[in-house]
């Protein structure tokens, strides 16, 4: 069982490293148009002023 | 930066400098992006063209974000040049990109989900039989989790409950809270006891799957801007009033009282009613009347305020100001009819109104009845919390959200744009439809122009006429598919008249003269037939209304003659003629008052206060914008033989929403007695309250398969 003192703060740390992931993926703005990012990464050319 | 070398490098960077740039000011719904290539097209496009800032398109939602000087007409001309039909949206309609309230609700959902998934792991292993210390342990890691989560998620709930309770009102909010806050503390009262029970993982998915709900109806839920004061735009500020010794003076219209006289400059609104003072005028009264031909007026003819000075500048005496004026007149109706149509209450608060009641009467009568019986207080609390938990009310506040957006979803790609949540219910207890004439279920036609004109001055009205937005340009356009415009320079519009430019050494012009339609080449003056064109699809979208089981009628401001010419070809039978803005909104209270609700489809100013008045309404793309904001519905394509699909998809969508009532109350029946009876283990109440959202949700996607 003392496995746990390991295991339980592991998954925790991990599942928490998920969350920040969605919490920066929201704060950026990157779920706002999934077709259209899919869509953009094959452009050639970006946007002229970019 | 070289995009070409590592494209994929570029996309996400290039999604924060989109946050941080200059916010839009401007979005339009182009429903014609379908590709990755669109893209492009169209934001190079726009790139060019002074006054844009930026522009940028999004695919999924099938729409152009941009920052621009210039007006929105003007862009949707830009955009038809690329070749893209273009329909201006309300900034807030269905969810928009950068929305704050949406992303906030959107990291709560994240929160509640990753704390629920990490507690539900930890409730397993007390589940599968933990005991003593490593399940005291593990109620503790849980609460540890679980009790800043639901703080934080939970807060959209709790702060609807307040604003409720504190106006001695119940809403579906109150037994939500009520049932995660009790869950909550008594879970963590349980754990630092050692007790058997704790709900942290009920409490979390409680708020998980109702967060679920809540986006899905801020996302659905349009912004509630109103068409009344939409109106108020129009009017003038400022009037020229004509003094004793004949000198003109300009003063705000406030000051105007009845008996002025005041001048009207050339291209310029009349600022209040009156009588014409002047031997004759032209105005463009298709604001108030729908009708685009311009009105010839004689001396002492009536004139309303916001009619639009085609012709000389004219004197007028002012016979109503201020209040009395038609324009304030039709905002008061238009506003009254707004304020009914808030008051409207979907299936979801109806039901809550039955719900919330009997949810507290319940876990309360199971809390006293239970004490009674053992005097336990710690177990009948135990009991109350399991059945406030296992009466969630997934099916009120998760399914009718993912129905609506599913539903709204499927009609966005039917050329439908959906405004407001309660819409569909409301169009589908609709059992009559009543329609404008002309503009909705009638063009302005010309006739048959490719065998009325010759060869070369076919190319010119088709270069001149693709050149304008107006629905005569239109007109002629349709006319004349299949010819090639000629090349005609140095084209530009001039509102109120029509299309010049140059063919060769010849001046060429396509517009109005002395009231009459004309093309003008060099010298040559040909008068073009105007008429009335049936819009495609309007007569069979009446025929399959009525096998529907909708009965249409036909109300205009037109002659007698033209509304049963009209009605014939429509095959509707009930029409009535000559029908005054008020007369329209009339009908509509008295068809409401008689029980029957009728929704409407309109596009002028003097349909808005029957559109707002509607049980249900609809505006075609080429409406005013008042009257789109007035309506519920606005359809974005030409056609209308799509219009009963509209009916049957709100239709299946409320059926979808009542069967989904009839699954909670199911489930609910099976495991609201296990409850009572004091039988109820968390794991119970994870179970019966996952699957039913579950099942409510699997089932709201159903609506994408209507037809």
């Amino acid at each position: 069982m003392n496995v746990l003192a390991f295991l339980i703060p592991v998954s925790l740390i991990l599942g928490g490293l998920g969350l920040a992931a969605f919490i920066w993926t929201i704060r950026s703005g990157q779920y706002g148009d999934p077709e259209g990012d899919a869509a953009r990464i094959l452009m050639d050319d970006e946007r002229p002023e970019d | 930066m070289t995009a070409t070398a590592c494209a994929a490098c570029n996309s996400a960077p290039a999604a924060i400098r989109i946050a941080e740039a200059a916010e839009p000011n401007m979005t339009l719904s182009v429903p014609g992006v379908t590709c990755a290539a669109c893209i492009g097209k169209i934001e190079r496009g726009l790139a060019d063209v002074p006054g844009i800032q930026s522009a940028r398109v999004n695919l999924t939602q099938k729409r152009v974000s941009l920052r621009s000087d210039l007006d929105t007409e003007r862009v949707v001309q830009h955009l038809a040049e690329l070749g893209y039909k273009a329909f201006p949206l309300d900034a807030g309609v269905l969810g928009q990109e950068n929305d704050p309230t949406g992303r906030d609700l959107a990291l709560r959902l994240g929160v509640a989900g990753f704390a629920m998934m990490n507690v539900m792991l930890l409730s397993v292993a007390v589940w599968s039989g933990a005991t003593d210390a490593t399940r005291d342990l593990f109620h503790l890691i849980s609460a540890a989790i679980a009790v800043p989560v639901v703080g934080f998620s939970g807060q959209p709930f709790f702060r609807s409950a307040w604003s409720a309770l504190r106006v001695r009102r119940l809403n579906m909010d109150v037994p939500i809270s009520l049932a995660i806050l009790l869950a909550t503390c008594m879970s963590v009262y349980e754990s630092l006891n050692g007790g058997d029970h704790a709900y942290f993982d009920a409490g979390l998915s409680l708020t998980f799957f109702l967060l679920i709900g809540r986006f899905l109806d801020h996302r659905t839920r349009a912004s509630a801007r109103s068409a009344a004061r939409e109106l108020a735009a129009l009017e003038t500020q400022t009037a020229e009033r004509i003094d004793g010794r004949g000198r003109s003076i300009t003063v705000p219209i406030s000051d105007l009282a009845v008996g002025d006289t005041l001048l009207v400059p050339t291209g310029s609104r009349t600022p209040v009613d009156g009588i014409l003072k002047s031997d004759e005028a032209l105005t463009d009264r298709s604001f108030l009347t729908g009708e685009s031909d311009p009105i010839s007026l004689d001396r002492l003819d009536a004139i309303n305020a916001g009619e639009i000075n085609l012709g000389a500048p004219f004197r007028m005496e002012a016979t109503s100001v201020g209040e009395d004026t038609t324009i304030r007149r039709i905002a008061r109706l238009i506003e009254g009819a707004e304020n009914a149509r808030n008051r409207y209450t979907g299936l979801a608060d109806r039901a809550a109104q039955v719900y919330a009641p009997a949810v507290h009467l319940l876990a309360l009568a199971a809390f006293l009845v239970w004490l009674v019986i053992s005097g336990d207080v710690r177990f009948s609390l135990n009991v109350a919390i399991a059945v406030l938990i296992i009466t969630c009310p997934c099916a009120l506040g998760l399914a009718v959200p993912a129905v609506s957006t599913a539903a709204i979803g499927k009609l966005y790609e039917l050329g439908f744009l959906v405004k407001s949540g309660t819409a569909l219910e409301r169009l589908a207890e609709v059992e009559g439809v009543v329609f404008d004439k002309t503009g909705t279920v009638t063009l302005p036609g010309v006739g048959d122009l490719a065998h009325r004109l010759d060869a070369g001055e076919k190319g010119i009205a088709l270069a001149l006429a693709q050149e304008s937005q107006h629905p005569i340009s239109r007109a002629v356009q349709a006319s004349l598919a299949g010819t090639m415009p000629a090349e005609v320079t140095n084209v530009h519009e001039e509102k109120g008249k029509g299309v010049f430019g140059r063919f060769g050494d010849e001046d060429v012009f396509l517009g109005r003269e002395e009231g009459q339609l004309v093309l003008r080449v060099g010298s040559s003056v040909r008068t073009l037939i105007q008429d009335e064109a049936l819009r495609p699809g309007a007569a069979s979208a009446v025929t399959a209304l009525s096998a529907m089981g909708l009965s249409s009628s036909l109300l205009t401001g037109d002659t007698p003659e033209r509304a049963e010419t009209i009605a014939k070809a429509l095959g509707i039978e009930d029409y009535a003629a000559r029908m005054s803005p008020e007369e329209k909104h009339d009908v509509m209270v008295a068809r409401a008052a008689d029980g029957r609700r009728v929704a409407m489809v309109g596009d002028g100013i003097n349909d808005t206060p029957a559109l707002a008045a509607a049980h249900a309404s609809i505006a075609p793309s080429s409406a005013m914008d008042v009257s789109r904001n007035a309506a519920d519905i606005v359809l974005l394509r030409d056609g209308m033989e799509d219009l009963p699909r509209l009916f049957r998809i709100a239709r299946a969508a409320t059926d979808l929403s009542r069967q989904n009532f009839a699954i909670a109350t199911a489930y609910n029946l099976v495991a609201v007695p296990i409850a009572l009876l004091g039988y109820a283990t968390p794991l119970l109440a994870a179970l019966a309250m996952s699957t039913s959202s579950i099942t409510v949700l699997l089932n709201a996607l159903r609506v994408r398969s209507a037809r």
